[in-house]
């Protein structure tokens, strides 16, 4: 069991609660008393989107904060180890040095919030960023469909926390899901957790293919009681990924978990979310249905790769008033 | 702050809608604003005027001219003069204005918005998200209507001038859906906007003038309450229709009746809001949000009532306390606001007012901890829990952000609880089972029901409200009647009393046995609580029989009988329909004994008498017909859901009979309205009773149940005024001179029933007059039911 309890971070700065959910034994209660209106949850995310905004000062300040909550992550195929040292150096210094100093943080260390690579490049990324605090996470149980052997899956989990995984992004066996075999699904995840040892679980649903907002309730919570750190919509590869109503009813099992056992569980939306103004709306709807403490990367990322990219364009024309050109800005 | 430090607190800091281009407009109306009248821009002709004001900061926005009588009376002459070409206007022509209206309110839509936030208080999301919008879409759907009038109501034309007055909680979408349908069906009209908002009506006018609309179809002038009841009174206005409290709308009420203006009005509300323990609560709690702090509160569908299931309530309040701390309250013109400023300090205190006075009643008081602005009329969000049914207030409405909360332990006792109140316009019902919420919403009294979910809205979906929360829809097909009237009606000959033969003594020699005429209440005939009777009369003054004399006690009974007789509402179409055919069937098998009775009472021949018994037999059968085919509409508003819009009983209905035809007047009123599942009680003619008392032998051998059907003769007239006084009734309708319906509208102003006066000769034979949707329309009132859906 893991509970590191407050991470004190590079510039000494205490940064609030940190995931601590041991889990809870298997209950049916919360799955069956489930009941998510989709309608409703439509109507309150788009709704927000009017009622929410941030400007200026305010707007960069929370792009900051966005950038710092980013997993910067590279999950594909042509992978190499150079392409992944590339990543760790852009997630060292995300933000343009100058850009920085205009926004009166020249003495912070601004840095994404994790690398997210596959178990193969796990030690090349803890060795990239030896010293900058910044923790790798692994994709580590067969990603992206999460079917080989489960005895394979918690191999590889052993596997990438041995090479200094600080993080582990798991994936469910959807069909559990999809059948309703909720007591399968709380197994395979347990099991997950205790292969991960110190190492924080993050437990993907798939929620695109999990299709329908109660299931992705229930999911949820099978996941948190089974003792995952964070939750997390996607492997990106879905043909839909993090939404704002999948991630209100995510949340919103957060909130009623912690509220009924005192755990606190992290949230990862993952996939789609592209731009600075996705990010912000993102940020309004944790603010409004989590609260602050989750306005931080112990408890909240965004699984993303361009995403990264908008938000530096964004506070370059907030420093300097003019749209910037991609090239401006060093790629990742 | 440094972003340094917002890193830290992680607040939304301020995101202020420029005002400027709004402020430049109102600059451009002048040192003080002018009327809309004739197409031109008038002073008012007193020269009076009075200020407006925002109510964030309480600063002076314009003056505004105070038009008083002789302004409206321009304004009404004006929309006289308008009328008859614009409603000679093909629907196409009038499309045309209406869709120009609808794209340069888009056009203007972020001026309109900011300067009804400036003058209003609410939060510029919703009246950029919502009002706005709302607005064009409604005279978008309304272009449509007038494209389609010719061909769609075809049997229709529009009454005539119509004045309208509106509140200032929607000022521009109250506009909107006055104005909309009743130029679309060829109307003219003279509106008055609240006297605390009256600039988005100002930018409306001056789209007017943009769109080319013919000068006069569309006045606007500006005052108060003065102004308001000169439109009431004014002769030459042929329709009223206004928005507001129900206190100004039972007035009103008092003021037209008699003065043959049509009348509809959308009034106050004290809507339930109903959380079942199988809902989705966070999207409950969400609900509750819309519901009551939406628009701060001020609006007059506004769910106000929380009605939680007990198991649930705890938590259901515990979530709620918790959400309303991350409401955020001040500056409307800020983009991240949820609420926004109280319309004005009077309406500020009256709030402080009861909201005092609910804790004093017991209720605890709940509102977030964050502190309002300093200046501005500001209220918190708030909640009163353990506001019991009785205390004021889980009754008044309070028409700000206060929502009361209390329990209820089963699905029957959460209707009996929702409909406890003299109001009936929305209600929400929230609950996951769609057997649960399909089965209440039926049940709850009133005119909008939303399930899961509250305050949607659409151009295209009725809204208004049951009992006191008024009558007359707004929006869809059902709308339309509100600003229409049948063709026929403006040739129609005023009825007048019907003469009474003077009483020479005779009797009409027969050898049968006597027969006592009593009243027939509850299935049973019943002697006249006085004890008196009346004769009825040959032409020569014979006496053909007596009929008893009814009194205000025999009108309680009967009314008595028929809200016992309720399963009758509920009884299926089917079964309805077969109950007619059968009446049918027995006064057809006494075809003979009817028509000799109606020529000793007319004088009239036998074959003459035998055409109205066999016109009765083939209106039963009509009403056989319609029973299971008076059928609703589906709407589909623009949302993944739909909207049921259901035809549903009046309930009790008082009916005073056409004085004559007797027999067939008499079928051709109660047959529409049991039909449709009313119960009736029925004053029959009083110059030819017999007709209706025969037919106690025909109800008996027919199956009606006892009380759908009561019958007390006597004065017709004064009787009708009793009716019309009882507060169990619901509707009216009386066909008779002028003088009389005016007291029976008068007397209706108690519980604001409805009221179907009809002063002018109809041709009852003919089945084109005589029968058919205009009767099913009166018997039925329109609830929208709105289910959004999926999964």
């Amino acid at each position: 069991m893991t509970d590191r309890g407050l991470r004190v971070v590079a510039e000494g700065r205490v940064q609030g609660p940190e995931p601590s959910n041991p889990g809870i034994p298997f209950a049916a209660d919360p799955i069956e008393g489930l009941r998510v209106n989709l309608a409703a949850a439509e109507r309150r995310t788009s709704a927000l989107a009017g009622r929410r905004t941030v400007k200026k000062d305010w707007q960069a300040a929370w792009l900051v904060r966005a950038l710092q909550c980013i997993d910067l992550t590279t999950l594909s195929g042509d992978d190499t180890a150079g392409r992944v040292r590339r990543l760790c150096a852009k997630a060292m210094h995300p933000l343009r040095a100058d850009l920085q100093a205009a926004l009166g943080l020249a003495d912070r260390r601004i840095t994404t919030g994790a690398v997210c690579v596959y178990h193969r490049f796990v030690a090349t990324a803890v060795d990239a960023l030896q010293g900058s605090g910044i923790p790798v996470a692994a994709v580590s149980t067969g990603f992206p469909a999460g079917l080989s052997p489960l005895a394979t899956r918690l191999e590889e989990i052993r596997a990438s926390v041995a090479d200094g995984a600080e993080e582990i992004d798991i994936v469910i066996t959807r069909e559990h899901a999809l059948t309703g075999n909720w007591r399968a699904l709380y197994d395979e995840i347990r099991a997950c957790k205790e292969a991960c040892g110190p190492a924080h679980m993050k437990t993907i649903l798939g929620t695109g293919d999990l299709q329908t907002l109660r299931n992705v309730g229930r999911a949820s919570w099978v996941a948190m009681m089974a003792g995952s750190d964070f939750i997390k919509t996607s492997t990106g590869k879905e043909s839909v990924n993090a939404t704002l109503p999948v991630t209100l009813i995510m949340i919103r099992a957060i909130r009623d978990y912690r509220e009924m056992t005192g755990h606190v569980v992290g949230y990862k939306p993952a996939g789609g979310i592209s731009t600075a103004k996705d990010a912000l709306a993102y940020l309004a709807l944790i603010k409004e249905e989590l609260g602050n403490d989750w306005l931080q990367p112990n408890l909240f990322r965004f699984g993303a790769s361009s995403l990264l990219a908008d938000i530096e364009r964004q506070l370059d024309h907030h420093v300097t008033g003019r749209y910037a050109s991609f090239s401006h800005h060093a790629m990742a | 702050m440094s972003i340094a430090e917002i890193l830290e607190t992680m607040e939304y800091g301020p995101a202020p809608e420029s005002d400027k281009e709004a402020r430049d407009w109102i600059r451009s109306l002048g040192a003080e604003t002018k009327l809309f009248i004739g197409g031109a821009w008038r002073k008012a002709k007193s020269g009076a005027s009075f200020e407006t004001t925002a109510p964030a900061t309480g600063e002076v926005l314009a003056k505004i001219a105070h038009g008083g009588a002789a302004d409206v009376d321009a304004a009404v002459k004006a929309a006289a003069k308008a009328g008859p070409a614009w409603k000679a206007l093909s629907g196409h022509q009038r499309a045309r204005y209406l869709y120009a209206l609808a794209r340069l309110i888009q056009r203007h839509s972020r001026l309109f918005a900011v300067v009804e936030t400036l003058d209003n208080g609410k939060p510029i999301r919703e009246s950029r998200d919502i009002d706005i919008p709302l607005v064009a879409r409604h005279f978008y759907h309304h272009a449509g209507w007038a494209q389609l009038m010719d061909s769609e109501l075809a049997d229709r034309e529009p009454i005539g001038v119509c004045g309208q007055i509106i509140p200032w909680n929607f000022p521009l979408l109250m506009l909107a859906w006055k104005v909309a349908p009743a130029i679309a069906l060829g109307n003219t009209v003279v509106l008055k906007p609240a006297e605390y908002t009256s600039l988005t009506a100002l930018l409306f006018a001056e789209m007017c003038q943009k769109a080319g609309l013919p000068d006069g179809v569309v006045n606007i002038v500006t005052g108060d309450g003065a102004t308001g009841e000169a439109i009431v009174r004014h002769p030459e206005i042929d329709k009223i229709a206004f928005t507001g409290s129900t206190e100004v709308g039972r007035i009103i009420r008092e003021a037209t009746a008699g003065s043959g203006k049509s009348l509809t009005l959308e009034l106050g509300g004290k809507s339930p809001f109903i959380v079942f323990e199988d809902a989705d609560l966070d999207a409950a709690v969400e609900g509750v949000v819309d519901a009551i702090w939406f628009n701060q509160g001020q609006v007059c569908c506004a769910g106000s009532r929380l009605l939680v299931q007990e198991g649930i309530h705890d938590r259901f309040v515990a979530k709620l306390l918790a959400r309303m701390e991350k409401l955020r309250v001040g500056n409307p013109l800020d983009k991240a606001i949820d609420m926004g400023a109280i319309v004005h300090p009077v309406q500020l205190q009256r709030i402080r007012e009861l909201v005092d006075l609910g804790i004093e009643e017991g209720a605890t008081l709940h509102q977030p901890a964050a502190r309002l602005p300093e200046k501005g009329c500001f209220y918190p969000p708030t909640l009163l829990t353990g506001a019991h049914p009785a205390s004021t207030v889980a009754r008044v409405e309070i028409f700000g952000p206060v929502a009361v909360a209390t329990t209820f332990r089963t699905p029957a006792e959460a209707v009996e609880l929702a409909n406890n109140t003299e109001y009936g316009l929305a209600a929400s019902v929230w609950s996951e089972t769609l057997s649960l919420a399909l089965d209440i919403a039926p049940k709850l009294k009133c005119g909008v029901v939303w399930v899961n979910g509250t305050n949607m809205f659409d151009a295209g979906v009725g809204f208004g409200g049951y009992k006191e929360s008024g009558f007359g829809r707004e929006g869809g097909r059902e709308g339309l009647a509100a600003y229409s009237r049948p063709k026929r009606m403006a040739k129609a000959v005023p009825l007048r009393p019907e003469p009474q033969p003077a009483l020479t003594g005779d009797a009409i020699g027969s050898a049968a046995v006597d027969r006592t005429a009593k009243l027939y209440i509850g299935g049973k005939q019943a002697r006249p609580d006085g004890g008196y009777s009346r004769p009825v009369l040959t032409p020569a003054g014979a006496v053909v029989g007596e009929v008893g004399e009814g009194n205000r006690k025999d009108i309680r009974n009967a009314v008595e009988a028929a809200r016992k007789a309720a399963g009758w509402s509920g009884a299926s179409e089917h079964n309805r329909a077969q109950i007619l055919y059968y009446i049918a069937e027995n006064l057809d098998a006494r075809a003979s004994e009817f028509a000799e009775r109606l020529s000793a009472m007319t004088g009239k021949r036998k074959q003459d008498s035998a055409r109205e018994v066999a016109a009765s037999v083939s209106r039963l059968f009509s009403y056989g017909a319609w029973a299971d085919k008076f059928e609703g509409a589906v709407h589909r508003p623009p949302i993944r859901g739909v909207a049921l819009a259901m035809n549903e009983p009046v309930g009790i209905l008082g009916i005073a009979c056409p004085e004559s035809p007797s027999l067939l007047g008499f079928v051709s009123t109660f047959a529409p309205a049991i039909a449709t599942g009313n119960r009736v009680v029925v004053i029959p003619s009083a110059r030819y009773a017999l007709a209706a008392t025969d037919f106690y032998q025909v109800f008996e051998t027919s199956d009606l149940p006892d009380g759908v059907v009561n019958i007390v003769t006597g004065d017709r007239d004064a009787l009708a005024a009793e009716l019309a006084k009882h507060e169990e009734v619901d509707g009216v309708w009386y066909f008779g001179p002028a003088e009389a319906a005016g007291r029976v509208e008068k007397a209706s102003a108690g519980n604001l029933k409805q009221v179907w006066a009809e002063t002018v000769e109809r041709d009852w034979f003919n089945p084109a007059a005589g029968e058919g949707r205009e009767f099913l329309a009166r018997a039925t009132q329109v609830k929208n039911i709105w289910i959004p859906y999926g999964e």
